[in-house]
């Protein structure tokens, strides 16, 4: 039996669960027959705690500490799976009981997450008995770094980061550069908003991380590893900590690997949380001791990075991935994907859909797929109205273009940026230009100051923008804001300035009538921006259910039975209870 | 001196392999023994604890032990199901501990099905 032990369940009690249902076992005296396992995060994070119970694959959701006696007395003692707790197809209205034949999980394919919910994370037997550290073994006895290089090359791995460079041609310029002392780091400081596939992959599964960086350490030569985690992260830092401590213990870090004569170890970082030091000038420098900040390239890091040595950072996904390339070749792993983006790709899919969690798809994927397939639409008859992809850098992809596969090229062509994998979904009452405002708060907020573009002109981006929300926008703002997202991002030192206008200028571009309705009609067509809501209730669109009156906090609203609702202005707080409980958008 | 070498790496990996063969789904051979209250009467729970015993001294990976509901032929409990690929599942009845056993090694590991221990096609059908 496999409870979920990633955060997320974690946070709605999944430990609890875990513990009644153990204590249940020794009641029923099954505990030598019955294995129970926390696992990492299994992605489906919206219907935690969940457990999938093995051999038959049984998926049970959304579990109390209550519900295992009859877990327990049904399943296991009588042999009937209990349908109360099983997953329920909104569409359908059918309850699924195995997990295969859910379609959020049916329809992934596990490739950096292949250890999800099968292996306990604090267990490196059950890595190994997976196929794990047998790449390094495969890397270390029988293939020059040359060899591995070429293969990585051949593979068409990008950085699963956000830029996207080519994997394997960063090793080569690190293994090419000259220096008796070189680094492998691993960038784990995840910080856009809504994102956690790092996290979960080294909650879920902390030696596949520990084993790429073994294996790009003999491909560049490094002998020394820091893995950067933001210490926000607590239960990926323990988990990796016990996975280094395993590892050496077993002699699969440290000196002398597997009898091979290469030497490499492993040390964590934790970082205090600073978007900025995802950007790999910075988190050098942060590793360094000093404050982190960005410095000019060149020199690229490859030539003079951490300690001014020859360095590569790679992201923790990216590293997840090179492992099962070493040991089923090239050919297998871009097999998937498309001309430019091969392999498979973990998304964070939150916000306004049914199946909160992550996926993992192969790169061509159509959003639509993600959002309605695996994603399982948008919740309470809500419509689509856009995808934010890459966080705080990136952009929005509008309904109209749900279509668009997802591959670095595709995503870069609608503005927005493929990014590290958080994927927002977005529904009508949402208004695009305060979401805007939202990622402009976040990156001005987080810019280092070090250049004035990032630091000043992100200020007078967010100044323009709380205006408009306020009703106080003028003519020439939205063009004011193209012409200071021009300058940002032309002259900002590192990627935080450089693309921290994208949410702005995506916006704009699909999204220009909104802009236009708050500025010229003092209107806000998502009834969102609270200076801009008359709070009235529009009596063609009322359907006089009362449910707005019941919901108001403060009795500001009247209602009878047969009469539109009618709301009080002079006791009305704003607090938008009525707007959020009205089915019908009645209100404006 | 290296703690470890590769054949070691192997060993570990055969050792803990049939624990997670049975997470991924994937088995060679499927015994389901039924456990409906009639079949848990008739005492089909130490049936189970012999496949179980049977699997682990046998080490074999690729074999998975699960329960299911009555089958419908609860004269005939304890009853058991061996799935062995695409081939017709095979019903075996009133299983007993040493019968159990004997499944194990002829059929499940060996191949053979051992025809006199299947299930009477009873009036129950």
């Amino acid at each position: 039996m496999l409870v979920c032990a990633g955060t997320g369940c974690v946070a709605s009690k999944s430990l609890a669960v875990k513990k009644a249902l153990e204590e249940e076992l020794v009641k029923r005296n099954l505990e030598d027959e019955v294995l129970v396992v926390a696992t990492g995060c299994n992605g489906f994070c919206a219907a935690g705690p969940v457990m999938v119970v093995y051999p038959e694959g049984i998926f049970y959701q959304r579990l109390k500490p209550e519900d295992m006696a009859q877990l327990v007395e049904e399943h296991l003692l009588q042999g009937r799976p209990v349908e109360r707790l099983m997953f329920t197809d909104p569409a359908k209205k059918k309850t699924i009981p195995r997990m295969h034949d859910i379609s959020f999980f049916g329809l992934q394919e596990l490739r950096a997450l292949r250890n999800r919910g099968i292996i306990d994370a604090e267990k490196i037997d059950d890595y190994i008995a997976r196929n794990g550290y047998f790449a390094v073994a495969r890397a270390l006895m029988e293939m020059s770094a040359e060899q591995i290089i070429s293969e990585i090359k051949e593979s068409g791995l990008r950085g699963r980061g956000g830029a996207g460079f080519s994997t394997g041609m960063k090793w080569e310029f690190a293994a090419k550069a000259r220096g008796d002392i070189k680094y492998a780091l691993c960038n784990g400081d995840e910080g856009d908003p809504g994102a956690f596939m790092d996290r979960s992959i080294l909650e879920a599964d902390p030696h596949v991380v520990l084993e790429g960086m073994t294996i790009a350490a003999k491909a560049i030569g490094a002998h020394e590893g820091y893995i950067y985690v933001r210490a926000e992260y607590p239960l990926a830092v323990s988990r990796l900590r016990i996975a280094i401590n395993q590892a050496r213990e077993y002699g699969l870090l440290g000196k002398n690997i597997l009898g091979s004569g290469f030497d490499f170890d492993v040390e964590i970082y934790q970082g205090a949380g600073a978007f900025v030091c995802g950007e790999e000038t910075a988190l050098m420098t942060s590793i360094e001791g000093k404050r982190g900040m960005p410095r000019p390239r060149p020199p690229f890091p490859a030539y003079q990075g951490l300690w001014k040595k020859p360095t590569i950072l790679n992201n923790v996904e990216t590293y997840a991935n090179v492992p099962p390339i070493i040991l089923n070749s090239a050919q297998w792993f871009n097999r998937l994907g498309t001309e430019g983006s091969k392999g498979t790709k973990v998304f964070a899919v939150t916000g306004a859909i049914n199946n909160i969690g992550l996926v993992e798809v192969p790169m061509g994927t159509p959003l639509r797929t993600i959002i309605y397939d695996i994603g399982g639409g948008i919740p309470n008859r809500r419509k689509l109205k856009a995808v934010q992809l890459g966080g705080p850098s990136g952009g929005c992809v509008p309904e109209s273009l749900v279509d668009t596969p997802v591959d670095f090229e595709s995503i870069t062509k609608t503005g927005a940026i493929m990014g590290s994998g958080g994927m927002v979904v977005i529904d009508e009452t949402s208004c695009m230009v305060n979401l805007a405002k939202f990622f402009l708060e976040f990156t001005q907020d987080e810019s280092c100051g070090k250049c004035t573009p990032c630091r000043i002109g992100t200020k007078v981006m967010l100044d323009i923008l709380e205006n408009i929300c306020a009703g106080k926008g003028a003519e020439g703002d939205v063009e004011t804001l193209e012409d200071l997202s021009v300058t940002i991002k032309n002259a900002s030192l590192c990627g935080l300035g450089q693309t921290a206008p994208n949410p702005v200028l995506t916006t704009i571009r699909y999204f220009r009538d909104e802009y236009d309705a708050h500025i010229k009609d003092k209107i806000c067509p998502a009834v969102s921006c609270t200076d801009l809501i008359k709070f009235e209730v529009v009596s063609d669109l009322c359907k006089k259910c009362g449910k707005c009156a019941k919901a108001c906090p403060v009795l500001a609203i009247t209602w009878e039975k047969g009469n539109v609702a009618c709301i009080d202005k002079a006791i009305c707080t704003k607090c938008k209870t009525c707007i959020a409980t009205c089915p019908f958008r009645a209100i404006a | 001196m290296s703690k470890m070498n590769r054949e070691e790496l192997e060993k570990i990996k055969q050792r803990f392999k049939s624990l997670v063969t049975v997470r991924e789904g994937t088995a060679r051979v499927t015994v389901i023994v039924h456990m409906g209250p009639c079949g848990i009467a008739a005492g089909a729970r130490p049936v189970l604890k012999v496949f179980i015993k049977e699997l682990e001294a046998r080490d074999a990976s690729d074999v998975i032990v699960t329960i299911s509901d009555c089958a419908g032929r609860c004269s005939q409990e304890p009853v058991v199901t061996i799935h062995c690929g695409a081939e017709q599942p095979v019903v075996y009845g009133k299983v007993s501990e040493e019968t159990a056993k004997e499944i194990f090694s002829q059929h499940v590991m060996g191949g053979k099905v051992l025809e006199h221990y299947r299930a009477e096609e009873g009036a129950e059908r």
